[in-house]
């Protein structure tokens, strides 16, 4: 693919950073979302747009590349996820988190706002992935189903089960006043 | 009522039922400073989610780099092969000529051999004339 580039005209860097531009942030939101770790967010971000831009020719045959991006994100995310619980990577990121987690908690244990993102940690993968694209970038019920390979019903259910758990956990920790 | 409002859209937003407007809706009422007490504790789910929209992906993409060192790589690589083609060639003939050496003096080497053979056998051909030419003396 190297080799042709020369020979059709395809989108110059500056024609595909416009049409990626747009969306760049709800990709890297969402890695963050699923990843937790800010860097290893970015390097998702930056490994899903270099995927995206070896596949420059075929952009303009996608009708929405936005949608295709974030399955793509959604995708290598989880890969992510699942090849680091095979290995004991997760032990060392999970011991890293908690230390911070603790930090966190004494420098900001009245900050309500910062217990939703705790608590969104602790919601299943396909809860958080809802819960994110509803909640906080605003995509629309269809679209999500597209997004995520699911059928709507199936999303506003785990949109539903998603929303309540913050609640009774927000509820909870409203009630005793600890972090 | 107001609040009688806010309260059904909040239960239907549980229920995964409410529509992008009411969801904006709710959050609008949530920023405000005079949230009904009952309802607070709500209020940091909708300014958290606010807030959360506000990440900024901020790396640059280091779009060019790789593709040329993809380039490079391959291009090193057909070097390599060809000095290899090349070099692997005068080697191979190199050893061909040792071998074709070692071949001809072992031939040569063989046909000395018979060679000094030959001249023994022809030592005896001395003794026949000697003989013959004490035969003749005595005649």
């Amino acid at each position: 693919m190297v080799y042709t580039e020369t020979d059709q005209p395809t989108m110059t860097q500056s024609e595909f950073l416009n049409v990626v531009m747009p969306f760049k942030d709800k990709l890297y939101r969402l890695s963050k979302r699923l990843l937790v770790s800010a860097e290893e967010a970015e390097d998702a971000t930056q490994e899903i747009l270099m995927k995206l831009w070896a596949k420059k020719k075929n952009i303009e045959g996608y009708k929405n590349v936005e949608a295709f991006a974030m399955t793509m994100t959604k995708n290598f995310c989880l890969d992510r996820l699942k090849s680091k619980q095979s290995s004991n990577l997760k032990l060392v990121h999970s011991n890293y988190e908690d230390g911070s987690r603790s930090l966190q908690s004494q420098v900001e244990t009245r900050d309500s706002i910062s217990w939703v993102e705790r608590i969104m940690q602790e919601l299943p993968e396909q809860q958080k992935m809802v819960l994110q694209l509803r909640d906080v970038e605003q995509y629309d019920y269809n679209e999500i189903a597209d997004l995520l390979e699911m059928k709507p019903t199936a999303v506003r259910v785990a949109l539903s089960r998603a929303r309540k758990t913050v609640r009774e956990k927000l509820v909870q920790k409203h009630n005793y006043g600890i972090g | 009522m107001e609040l009688d409002r806010k309260e059904k859209l909040l239960e239907k937003y549980f229920e995964a039922s409410t529509t992008v407007a009411e969801e904006n809706e709710l959050r609008d009422y949530f920023a405000k400073e005079e949230v009904a007490p009952h309802l607070k504790q709500y209020a940091p789910m909708f300014t958290y989610f606010s807030e959360a929209k506000d990440e900024r992906f901020t790396k640059q993409v280091p779009l060019k780099p790789r593709v040329n060192f993809y380039k490079w790589i391959s291009v090193a690589a057909v070097a390599v092969m060809a000095f290899g083609i090349y070099f692997g060639n005068d080697y191979r003939e190199q050893r061909e000529a040792e071998y074709a050496y070692n071949q001809t003096r072992m031939a040569l080497g063989l046909l000395a051999e018979n060679f000094d053979r030959g001249t023994e056998k022809v030592a005896y051909l001395k003794e026949f004339e000697n003989t013959k030419q004490k035969i003749y003396k005595n005649n």
